[in-house]
């Protein structure tokens, strides 16, 4: 029997498929953090720009559960309250990205032609500048906001979602019931939202959540290098850059912001690895 | 009778997942040198039992129970060093698809001659010596130097004869064919097929041949083993089946085989109402030198209550021409009648009342019916942009639509996803129904049906025709399908239209030497029928080419 | 084969040329945008107008800018930089070291990973399915999920806190050999192999699983060649271009873990530069690294491309 098994040979189980557990787990690490942004600053004691501490880098404490940052602020309340500005800036950014994304994608694939032509090149021009490069450059011009981040971020990624959506709706464009809609003489809004759409959802979906997590990467990466959110405002990535020099002293504070990015991103990547995107072009990888 | 090579003792197979068998409980034996055809239709489990003599268990199944013995060794338990053994030497595998089954990154010699290779049977030099012999021997050309090329460089007849070859080339004691010719053109399907039977006579070869094909059984086969939802039906003396089955299934087969090509006699009326007309249609791609025509002045003429057939191979042209007619694609020159009114060349340019009045039916119904909605919603978005039609007026006429084409109202419910692949046809016709055509035009509606499912479709089509005066083209590359039903045959090749007629004459009498071939190759159950075919060819072809070169270029 | 693939190799140079000049337009724009009077700024509120002035004719900022941005791009080839706002000093002058050990670091980085990420795939590709395959699976897409400074941070903790094994600090003086430059780099090479093992060895086992799926991956199995043999043989032909493609996409997309481990680490390399000039606004630095990175980012997304198309076998033919 395993030697019949082990015959099938690699074809036998292709995906990496995990167990729902994961996924299940998954959706709770997500539950949770959407939570602590909407309703964990209205509960904690404490706010994120309070001093609390006379020193920096306090031990956690029955007050104080994660310590306290460099300045002495309540870490658990810095924590959340970047929680809220990392998820709402990723999430607009994200939606942003599809919005923009999407709509062109679908309409290069269906009108095809000039318009395909021009936003094709557009895309290409966009995606051949490495992302974080172009980032740096646009706020060497106009300096760092979290306006600044959420188009960046917006921008950056419109273009990669403009390929991939665009490849989806050319796969389905050439499939007989969209000529059988075409040849009826049925109009763009139907085909788009009667006949593609429907079809599309699933993969954009998954995208759209893998794209997430490329959105908090990214801004965090700025953050990090301290071109992102401005202080006392931060989200992760700025926390972590605020805390970092704590590392050698021994205080985990900078540990914390980096382990809810980790969790995020990674609850992200198992749903859709689990919710699979069938279509993930190499564009998908950053 | 001497021991049998290849003994199959109820084996049992399933779904890794568990769930009902896919194979349950199947006996059969092969001796030496006998050929023992596999048939079923497909989902019948023909595939997984071949698979099973080579040791093989695809991916999602698991093999349950039973025993498979191939010349003594135990190939479901065996070890995987003694399988590999088996496998080249003693038993081979010619797959479906030789285009899918060739590694497009190797020479054909290299993959003809590995399982000499990975046997270490003999000397390379020996190996390929072997390889071009078999070559020659399939009458493959330049057989010193063809297997230099790479798969895609080669047609597919020729790529299914190379898969003969590797096959062969170690001398196995039995070859597995999994439905060897059911890719090919009828034309090109012969020659395979004579290849076959040059391969496994006088080798004392046995075989077990996978097919739906009856008439292809009918000419190799020494035994037939009949196969159901994973079941053995029955099996018995090759003839003894054909002739005399005693299955209620087997007799349904042969049934549906006889029935094609036979309908009661019909008068067209040359009277009856013209409703659409094609005058020198030419449809044609490239620019220049580089110029391709793939479809060169072709007449057509569709009456109501008429079936056109338009009858070609592959690249003969009669899927552009049902396009330029359907509007999909821009003719070069001459044009459509719609009663009496030019049309424009694309659809989008025509009228949407023009474009209501013919409808297509597109070939394949897994990728013409929207996988996201039902079949009501289908259905009833013509409803509504043709003529909108209110909520309740659609749901009656969708129920109207489905009892039309046989299905049943609970089918309005259900996606593409939950129908079988005759009923995706039926809905893919009442869609084009529901706009209420002049004119339906279907291309190749049937290619991917089982034979008793196509046989269905085509009669439900031409009944249509009748009862609703349609004008109606039926694209189809298969002659016996359409020969009974249709008013009027079209034969098509490279473009051009070579003979047209009432399918009786055509049949009887075929004027143009392609049209011959065509008719030839037309597999039949009769005994002999191969030889004939094969013994007819040579001159057909001769004259066919003669013929081609005295046309007139443009 | 030989004149197809010249062909589209003449046409992707054309394409990436082309998609070069707009980039280039696009970041000479962007340094245009900046508010502000440069030579103000550079001269800082003290100076007098005369000054201003002069400095202004001296950057040649009193030129229309389709001029300035045809000399901006003259001087970019042959070595002429511009002038660094903060420092006033030219940056053709720094670059070379910079871009060395930018260089250096990225290249040891593809020695170290590369070999290891295929060897990774390759194995998961033949265990696929199995513990091994399953936990790695898991492991390296964590890893990939991961923001790069939290790899270079527990690095960090790690290897130079902890075991004090190797320098936080990767401060490569201009004069230092190449070992030493090689073990100050370590820990940033380490980081970096980390974020592109995870991503070349997954996509090169999906790869290999995908072609599994492919009928003549069965028929090699059914005329009796090994696991190894189909795996090694049959599929890896078939997914050397594929292979090649995704391990020069992987190289590209190293930029933005460069950028990260440079700061962290203190690596004196373009990335930094780069940090530092965006933090400073000093738009001729930012111009010219942004313009170094693009072009070796553009020049690997070619590259890549072509591998992809030289290795496809259908485009192969045979001597006839």
């Amino acid at each position: 029997m395993s030697d019949l098994a082990a015959d099938a040979g690699p074809a036998q189980r292709l995906g990496s498929r995990l167990p729902p557990t994961a996924a299940l787990l998954s959706l709770a690490v997500l539950g949770f953090w959407i939570l602590a942004a909407l309703a964990g600053p209205a509960l904690l004691p404490h706010g994120p720009a309070d001093f609390v501490t006379d020193d920096g880098f306090a031990p956690a404490s029955a007050a104080h559960p994660l310590g306290t940052d460099y300045l002495g602020r309540d870490m658990l309340a810095r924590l959340v309250a970047a929680a809220r500005s990392t998820l709402a800036i990723s999430l607009l950014a994200t939606l942003g990205a599809h919005l923009i994304g999407d709509t062109l994608g679908i309409l290069a694939a269906l009108r095809g032609g000039v318009l395909d032509q021009v936003l094709s090149r557009v895309a290409e021009v966009m995606l051949s500048m490495p992302k974080l490069i172009v980032g740096l450059v646009v706020i060497a011009v106009v300096g760092p906001s979290a306006t600044v981040l959420v188009a960046v971020t917006a921008a950056v990624y419109a273009a990669t979602v403009f390929r991939i959506s665009r490849a989806i709706a050319l796969d389905l464009v050439a499939l007989d019931f969209i000529r059988a809609a075409r040849l009826r003489g049925e109009s763009m809004g139907w085909l788009i939202f009667g006949e593609l759409l429907p079809n599309m959802l699933p993969l954009l979906a998954a995208d759209f959540a893998l794209r997430m997590s490329f959105s908090i990467l990214f801004m965090s990466n700025l953050s990090f290098l301290g071109l992102g959110l401005q202080p006392p405002a931060a989200d992760w990535g700025g926390l972590v850059r605020e805390n970092l020099e704590g590392l050698a002293s021994g205080s985990p504070a900078a540990l914390y912001p980096t382990l809810a990015i980790g969790s995020v991103t990674i609850a992200l990547n198992l749903l859709v690895d689990r919710w699979g995107s069938t279509a993930r072009p190499r564009e998908a990888l950053h | 009778m001497s021991a049998p090579l290849l003994r199959v003792e109820n084996l049992v197979i399933g779904p890794l997942t568990g769930g009902p068998a896919v194979v349950r409980d199947v006996s059969f034996s092969v001796s030496p040198g006998e050929v023992v055809a596999l048939i079923g239709e497909s989902g019948s489990g023909k595939t997984t039992v071949s698979l099973s003599a080579l040791g093989h268990i695809r991916a999602g199944l698991a093999f349950r129970g039973g025993q498979v013995t191939l010349d003594g060794v135990d190939m479901l338990r065996a070890g995987r060093e003694e399988v590999r053994r088996m496998r080249g030497q003693v038993v081979a595998y010619v797959a479906q698809s030789a285009a899918a089954a060739f590694n497009p990154a190797f020479r054909l010699n290299a993959q003809v001659t590995e399982p000499a290779r990975l046997h270490r049977s003999r000397p390379p030099a020996a190996a390929l010596a072997a390889a071009q012999a078999l070559y020659h021997r399939m009458e493959l050309p330049e057989p010193g130097r063809i297997g230099e090329r790479f798969p895609h460089e080669v047609s597919g007849g020729q790529l299914q004869r190379f898969m003969l070859a590797m096959a062969m080339v170690e001398q196995p004691r039995l070859i597995v064919f999994d439905e060897p010719t059911s890719a090919l053109d009828p034309t090109t399907q012969v020659e395979v097929l004579a290849a076959i039977r040059a391969a496994i006579e006088g080798r004392n070869a046995a075989a077990l041949f996978v097919t739906h094909d009856l008439p292809v059984v009918a000419q190799l086969a020494d035994r037939i083993v009949v196969m159901r939802h994973g079941r053995l039906v029955e099996e018995g003396p090759a003839r003894q089946i054909l002739d005399a089955p005693a299955e209620t299934y087997t007799r349904s087969l042969l049934g549906a085989f006889h029935r094609r090509g036979a309908a009661p006699p019909r008068q067209p009326d040359s009277t009856a109402r013209v409703l659409l007309q094609a005058r020198g249609l030419t449809v044609g791609f490239g620019e220049g030198e580089a110029t391709f025509l793939a479809v060169d002045r072709a007449d057509l003429t569709v009456r109501a209550g008429q079936v056109v057939a338009v009858i070609g191979e592959s690249g003969s042209g009669k899927t552009t021409l049902a396009q330029a007619i359907a509007g999909l694609c821009a003719p070069r020159a001459g044009g459509v009648v719609l009663d009496g009114k030019p049309l424009a060349g694309l659809a989008s340019a025509r009228s949407r009342d023009e474009r209501r009045r013919i409808q297509m039916v597109f070939q394949s119904a897994d990728t013409a019916l929207n996988p996201r909605h039902t079949v009501e919603r289908i259905l009833g978005r013509v409803l509504r942009f043709c003529f909108g039609l209110g909520r309740r007026a659609r749901q009656a006429r969708v129920q109207e639509l489905l009892a039309m084409v046989q299905l049943r109202p609970e089918h309005a419910g259900r996606t593409p996803r939950e129908l079988s692949g005759g009923e995706k046809q039926r809905v893919n016709l009442a869609r084009a129904l529901a706009a209420s055509p002049d004119v339906l035009i279907c291309d190749e509606v049937t290619s991917a049906l089982d034979t008793v499912i196509a046989d269905e479709v085509v009669r439900l089509i031409a009944r249509l025709c009748y009862e609703r005066q349609l004008g109606v083209v039926l694209i189809c590359h298969d002659l016996p399908t359409v020969a009974g039903l249709a008013d009027e045959v079209k034969v098509m090749r490279r473009g051009r239209v070579v003979e047209e007629g009432a399918p009786a004459r055509i049949f009887s009498a075929p004027q143009h030497p392609y049209t011959h071939l065509l008719v030839s190759s037309v597999p039949q159950l009769r005994p002999g029928w191969l030889e004939e075919a094969i013994r007819l060819r040579a001159g057909i072809q001769e004259a066919a080419e003669g013929q081609e070169a005295k046309v007139p270029a443009l | 084969m030989r004149r197809g693939l010249g062909r589209l190799l003449a046409t992707r140079l054309l394409g990436a040329g082309a998609v070069l000049l707009t980039v280039s337009l696009l970041v000479f724009a962007g340094g245009e945008m900046l508010p502000g009077d440069v030579a103000q700024i550079m001269l800082g509120e003290g100076a007098s107008e005369a000054e201003v002035a002069q400095l202004r004719r001296q950057l040649n900022l009193d030129r229309p800018a389709p001029e300035r941005y045809l000399d901006w791009l003259g001087g970019m080839a042959q070595g002429d930089w511009g002038v660094s706002y903060t420092t006033k000093r030219p940056i053709g002058e720094i670059l070379p070291v910079r871009a060395r050990n930018t260089a250096l670091l990225t290249v040891l980085t593809v020695l170290v990973a590369v070999p290891v990420a295929l060897g990774l795939g390759v194995l998961m590709a033949l265990f696929a399915g199995t513990v091994f395959d399953r936990g790695l699976s898991v492991l390296l897409l964590g890893l990939s999920a991961m923001p790069e400074f939290l790899i270079a941070t527990a690095g960090v903790l790690v290897f130079a806190v902890r075991l004090q094994w190797l320098p936080a600090i990767s401060s490569v003086s201009p004069d230092a050999g190449l070992a030493d430059a090689a073990r100050a780099l370590a820990l940033p090479v380490l980081t970096l192999s980390l974020i592109i093992v995870a991503q070349i060895a997954r996509m090169t086992r999906a790869t290999l699983v995908g072609l599994a799926d492919r009928p003549f991956i069965e028929m090699a199995q059914l005329k009796g060649a090994s696991r190894l043999r189909v795996l090694l043989v049959h599929a890896l032909a078939n997914a050397i271009g594929p292979l090649a493609n995704i391990v020069t996409l992987n190289i590209a997309f190293l930029v933005s873990g460069v950028v990260v481990v440079e700061t962290i680490f203190a690596v004196p390399g373009l990335a930094q530069l780069m940090i530092n000039a965006v933090s400073n606004r000093d738009m001729p630095v930012v111009e010219a690294c942004a313009m170094i990175f693009c072009t070796t980012y553009v020049l690997l997304l070619l590259a890549a491309d072509l591998f992809g198309a030289a290795f496809n076998p259908r485009l192969r033919r045979s001597a006839r």
